[in-house]
């Protein structure tokens, strides 16, 4: 689960708010039930998760206005679509969350005769997804992330050179987290993705909806957060990239992100991203058509011209994180494509968990949980 | 039909929102839209009640709720007691100043409010934070040598709910002070009472009023406050309004979220209770 902001921003804001704003009326305030051929699309995504320009030239090539709504987090989306009337025709709830609405039946089956890309999608993305959606009926997978540790190279080298990079010890053994303690530490404001995070690295089931287990990773927290800094999931990409953290458990995107931001700014910051040898968690951030989604049929168009393999590799040479579309490799930059971070190779992939739904008494505990452990005590 | 508009403003905008969130604390969590249980259901041709209690129940499992209430509670109090502290002699200078400068003085008081309130808060974390304005000065004074830590305390949250709130206060204890009548403190004084004393048994019994109001005014929404603790406050104790949010977004727990609020409501009963007592004696006074 991804409940923090999915963090990302970019230098080219103005464009950002244009494209963001192609047409900022409120979706609510098309309340009455729309025709067929109404030109209008409802979008509601995670914030700075598309390309912009992307978005202007969908509503260019169909004559279709897009109203772009953004969230940044799955349970003010999960609310939302819980209140009902939402009138947004796509959302992009992650694959967990996506499993739990899919019980409350909010969402409808895609019309897959008009999905005619659905033949571009990867078909080990869409077998993950299909945990979340049996036969992959009610959704498409947008983009895919993994959590794992972003350093900076020379801070830690200078520190241990013989530090194990590879491995969640860097972060949850508190012998070896201790000695990156005065360069900065951090760990992602994500309750549900930490837990599930320590549990593999204690080698219990990182799907565990158990309070034994949940008191396991309490400990395991418990001793490595002295020498935290911070929990947080967007001010490391900044202070990864300035150095003033040299340590962080972030997500794939961001911190290529950060890498990308450090060596343009030219100060000798180098950052790396390893998914640990251990395992990680893989996270899917889903596309779905709401029931009473106003106009289907552009939603299918949409969710169709996002699966061109070229739409897709623009998205991704933007926002650092790996799409679902096979094809889109061609057209993507050679840095993303060749990144292991965002597209991390086949044995590496073997050891990444999707993350499953928690039940709401879990996540009560989760939540009183992580509390504490934000906090210190 | 003068006296059915404000009924009608109270049924619209109170009563009815209040018989919403009261009729959703008595049911059970239910993944759907909406994600709560129907109180009326329909079995064999007739309704069934069915009131769940479980939501307030829930309230006294977890001493979470209870310490909340009472770390609100605390904080509001202490908050409403500084900002009579700081308000009342801001208001009776005010008052006491000559009538061509009050509106300029009335309108430095309402200033703050042109700008945003989140962004006014924000700038305290500016100036609060471990390498903000005001640690940096007091090191380079030499003062400290560690940065205090100022952030995330209850002072920060002190801090926020007095400059946020204190227009609040000073502005009906201004339009209390104000209608004041010289003349008896001249009285005093001819009776020999010095100005303090003359201050303590004539100006201030009169203003009882406008401590009263002022006071309900920053105290009620100090309680729920919930934007201020949160970036201002400490991590490990959280306020009601919090709790509420987070039951409501975080655990997505209507039922928990409505018996959270509807508490608050009692809680708040008896100050609002008797602001409204005090407002009609003012009424019936005035006839």
């Amino acid at each position: 689960m991804i409940s923090a902001p999915r963090s990302f921003r970019i230098s080219a804001a103005p464009a950002l708010m244009l494209a963001a704003c192609v047409g900022c009326s409120d979706p609510a305030a098309h309340g009455t039930p729309a025709s067929v051929s109404e030109k209008v699309l409802n979008v509601y995504n995670w914030s700075d998760y598309i390309q912009p320009s992307v978005v202007a030239d969908f509503s260019r090539e169909y004559g279709i206005h897009v109203n772009y709504d953004v969230f940044d987090s799955n349970e003010m989306l999960e609310t939302k679509l819980l209140t009902g009337h939402t009138n947004y025709d796509i959302v992009v709830p992650s694959g967990a969350f996506l499993e739990r609405q899919l019980q409350a039946d909010i969402y409808q089956k895609l019309d897959k005769s008009q999905l005619p890309n659905l033949k571009n999608v990867d078909p080990d993305v869409a077998r993950a997804v299909a945990h979340y959606d049996p036969g992959n009926q009610y959704s498409v997978d947008y983009m895919w992330i993994t959590s794992g540790v972003g350093y900076n190279t020379a801070d830690i080298r200078a520190r241990s050179p013989d530090a194990p990079v590879d491995s969640w010890r860097m972060l949850f053994d508190p012998a070896i987290v201790s000695g990156f303690q005065d360069c900065g530490v951090s760990i992602l404001d994500a309750p549900s993705e930490v837990v599930a995070t320590v549990l593999l690295f204690i080698g219990r089931n990182p799907n565990s909806n158990t309070a034994d287990d949940l008191k396991a990773a309490e400990q395991a927290l418990h001793a490595m957060r002295p020498y935290v800094r911070y929990v947080d999931s967007s001010r490391y990409i900044d202070n990864l990239a300035n150095g003033d953290i040299c340590l962080a458990m972030g997500w794939s995107g961001d911190i290529k992100q950060a890498h990308d931001r450090a060596r343009d700014a030219g100060k000798g910051v180098d950052l790396a991203y390893a998914i640990p040898k251990e395992g990680a968690m893989s996270n899917y951030d889903i596309l779905a058509i709401p029931a009473d989604a106003p106009h289907v049929r552009n939603a299918h168009l949409f969710i169709n011209y996002l699966l061109r393999p070229e739409i897709a590799a623009r998205n991704s040479n933007l926002i650092k994180y790996a799409n679902t579309v096979a094809a889109s490799l061609q057209p993507l930059d050679p840095g993303v494509r060749s990144d292991p971070g965002v597209y991390p190779p086949p044995e590496v992939r073997a050891r990444l968990t999707p993350e499953r739904p928690r039940p709401p008494e879990y996540q009560r505990l989760l939540t009183r949980m992580w509390t504490r452990f934000k906090s210190g005590k | 039909m003068v006296a059915g508009i404000p009924t009608l403003w109270l049924l619209v905008l109170f009563l009815i929102p209040f018989i919403i969130v009261f009729r959703i604390s008595f049911s059970e969590v239910r993944l759907a839209i909406p994600p709560y249980t129907p109180l009326l259901s329909w079995r064999h041709g007739a309704p069934v009640l069915q009131l769940h209690w479980s939501a307030y129940r829930f309230l006294f499992t977890d001493t979470l709720y209870v310490s909340s209430y009472l770390y609100s509670l605390k904080v509001a109090a202490v908050s409403t007691l500084c900002c009579l502290l700081i308000g009342y002699p801001m208001a009776y200078a005010i008052a006491r100043s000559d009538a061509a400068s009050r509106p300029v003085l009335l309108m430095l008081i309402v200033l703050p409010f042109w700008t945003s309130f989140l962004l006014r808060v924000y700038a305290w974390i500016g100036l609060l934070k471990n390498n903000g304005v005001i640690n940096n000065v007091l090191m380079y004074l030499g003062i400290v040598h560690h940065p205090l830590a100022l952030l995330q305390t209850d002072f920060a949250v002190y801090i926020g709910i007095v400059y946020s709130y204190l227009p609040f206060m000073i502005l009906p204890l201004y339009a209390n002070l104000e209608k004041h009548d010289g003349t008896l403190l001249e009285a005093a004084a001819d009776l020999g009472a010095r100005p303090l004393r003359a201050f303590l048994r004539v100006t201030l019994p009169q203003s009882f009023a406008g401590i009263v109001a002022g006071s309900l005014l920053v105290f009620i929404p100090a309680v729920g406050e919930y934007v201020i603790p949160t970036l201002l406050g400490r991590t490990d104790q959280i306020m009601i309004g919090r709790v509420l949010s987070d039951e409501f977004f975080e655990n997505r727990d209507w039922p928990v979220a409505s018996a959270v609020a509807i508490v608050i409501l009692l809680l708040l009963v008896v100050p609002i209770m008797l602001f409204q007592r005090l407002e009609r004696r003012q009424l019936e006074a005035a006839k």
